[in-house]
């Protein structure tokens, strides 16, 4: 030890220096490496789905999109039942997973007490670790009875006149696959808005408290303020993961390629009709048509990621001269 | 003299953590109170006994007796929300809410009072901000964020904030601590013109500010109060060893 600062005291300056290791610089080829990497195969996966869906492109345009003929057998393709399917009933999950889990959170972090909320805390997140199959199986033998016998039964017999909640009770249908994508973001979109929450500066909550605000217009005034974009960022995680979800969904939406008003009636998703159909997609154009629905879905998500964060600038900016969180 | 606040035998713990080891003084009204002592002695909780924030604190729990206009703000029958309404409160540190405007950061007090006239409130900014010295720098931009504003700015728009609702008890902890001499100067003289109207409590590390601009001075040390008297008095014959080496620098 000694004798090596002594050493060094002694060396000249710039031999030194070219004998270390140079550390830093190694670092940085490592993490921009790893950076690249993740670059390059979104990359290669987008080229890969645009080369093997261009038969499917070729031959059906613009209308895949728009047609909802799905005919393996004639070799008719259309995407436009899955696109909706997937669409709304990630919509579904979000509208009602949003105010469900800014509510658990609040309660969490401002009301709670903490023997309450740490273990709840925990609980959530190990929701969030499910596998989404056991979702799924939930879903049909518990879930699924349960949305038929006590929410389809009472709510059509009053509304059945409005075509959003007409057709027969099923169970299995758009309802139900946005209920459980719900029931699978919750956690998500709790755990990171209670976590953006309960980072807002005491001193913010103090200094509207001071003023006068309850507990409501602490929320109001500092917390919800303070944390709103970051609890947005957390619904896109969430919107996004529905988006993607496949097994929970195709166990319990029906699998049927309809687009229909009623949120009763079975419908279909695009990443359940890829999971289900590849298997059997023996012909080129079946495959081909089936990888385009999986470059429309990347498409979906994109932009509804992009709509998202529209919208997160928008309510987020906040006034003129001001930092953005 | 008619006394605003009457405080009985307070204590003050933050967990098991004592920090007021029963305090009992009187505040006159209209009359500045500077509060003295060195970092940690109790400073900050003491004020924040006096509007009920001590205890939002979680773990932190408060002892004794404190009336406002004879009214004992620790009965159960008291609400702490009214409480703080009418006592308004400067931090330590500068705390503007930052999503919101100037201009909103001002009115929020108000608002939270259920002021909602766009003249009222228009009003109440301009002479909060002008009594603040803020008017003449942010007049021409009260639709920014408040965190657009300099550190010594964001204090005097949150002296502003606690202004606009017209309390009629000012507490200050250390208001001028982030400011430079010039904004300091003006905030004594904000204190000075304050008094007219406001009953106000002063923290303060600055012996030459408590004495210029109080007319009580009370000094703490380690939770108790060692001595409480009018301010000409605190600093030119000081009753106990302690006070005198504090205010003469030879704490410590
Ligand atoms: N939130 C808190 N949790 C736990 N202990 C605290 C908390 N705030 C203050 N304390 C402790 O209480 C004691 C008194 O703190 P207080 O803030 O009243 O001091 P002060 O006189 O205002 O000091 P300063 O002049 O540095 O602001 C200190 O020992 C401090 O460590
Ligand atoms: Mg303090």
């Amino acid at each position: 030890m000694d004798k090596d600062i002594k050493k060094k005291s002694t060396t000249p300056r710039g031999k030194s220096n070219a004998k270390k290791i140079p550390l830093d610089k190694i670092f940085q080829a490592i993490t921009f490496t790893a950076c690249l990497g993740v670059i390059l195969l979104l990359g290669f996966i987008i080229f890969k789905l645009f080369m093997e869906s261009s038969l499917s492109v070729d031959k059906f345009g613009f209308k895949f999109i728009t047609s909802m003929e799905w005919d393996p057998v004639n070799g008719e393709f259309g995407a436009g039942a899955y696109i909706f399917g997937t669409i709304v009933s990630s919509l579904i999950a979000i509208l009602i997973a949003t105010p469900v889990s800014v509510g658990i959170a609040l309660y969490l972090t401002e009301i709670a007490p903490p023997w309450l909320s740490t273990p709840v805390g925990f609980l959530v997140e190990l929701l969030a670790a499910i596998p989404s199959v056991i979702y799924g199986l939930w879903g049909i033998f518990v879930f699924v009875p349960f949305i038929r016998q006590y929410i389809q039964k009472p709510i059509g017999d009053l509304f059945g006149w409005i075509p959003l909640f007409s057709g027969p009770p099923l169970g299995i249908g758009m309802l139900s696959a946005g209920l459980i994508l719900a029931i699978m973001i919750i956690p998500i979109i709790t755990a990171i808005s209670r976590d953006i929450i309960s980072s807002v500066p005491t001193l913010q909550r103090e200094g509207a408290m001071a003023l006068g605000a309850t507990r409501w217009e602490v929320i109001k005034y500092a917390t919800l303020p303070f944390a709103k974009s970051g609890i947005l960022g957390g619904i896109i995680l969430g919107m996004g993961r529905a988006l993607g979800e496949t097994m929970a969904v195709t166990m319990v939406i029906g699998n049927r390629p309809e687009i229909k008003a009623s949120l009763f009636a079975p419908a279909h998703s695009m990443a359940a009709v890829i999971a289900n159909e590849f298997t059997e997609a023996t012909d080129d154009i079946y495959l081909s048509a089936l990888i385009e629905v999986g470059l429309l879905l990347f498409l979906v998500t994109f932009i509804m990621n992009g709509l998202a964060r529209f919208f997160i600038w928008s309510v987020a900016r906040g006034p003129k001269g001001g930092i953005r969180q | 003299m008619e006394k605003v606040i009457q405080v009985n035998d307070v204590k003050a713990w933050y967990g098991s953590l004592q920090t007021l080891k029963g305090i009992s003084l009187e505040i006159s009204k209209n009359r500045v109170t500077a509060i003295i002592g060195p970092s940690g002695c109790g400073k900050s909780t003491f004020i924040r006994c006096l509007n009920r924030m001590h205890e939002v604190v979680p773990g932190a729990k408060v002892e004794g007796k404190i009336l406002i206009n004879k009214t004992d703000i620790y009965s159960t029958q008291v609400d702490p929300v009214e409480i703080r309404r009418r006592i308004g409160m400067v931090f330590q540190k500068p705390n503007p809410f930052p999503t919101m405007t100037i201009y909103n950061n001002v009115a929020s007090g108000l608002k939270l009072n259920g002021v909602n006239n766009k003249k009222v409130l228009g009003e109440a900014v301009e002479k909060s901000l002008r009594r603040a010295a803020l008017w003449d720098e942010v007049k021409d931009r009260l639709n920014h964020s408040g965190m657009s504003l300099s550190g010594g700015q964001q204090q005097r728009l949150c002296i502003a904030r606690a202004l606009a609702v017209e309390p009629d008890i000012l507490l200050m902890d250390e208001p001028a601590s982030a400011l430079d001499p010039i904004s300091t100067l003006r905030i004594e003289e904000l204190v000075q013109e304050l008094k007219q109207q406001y009953t106000i409590v002063i923290v303060t590390h600055n012996m030459q500010q408590a004495a210029r601009i109080s007319d009580y001075t009370a000094f703490f040390l380690n939770g108790e109060i060692i001595e409480y008297d009018i301010t000409e008095n605190i600093f030119t014959k000081p009753k106990d060893k302690r006070t005198e080496d504090y205010i003469t620098g030879r704490f410590g």
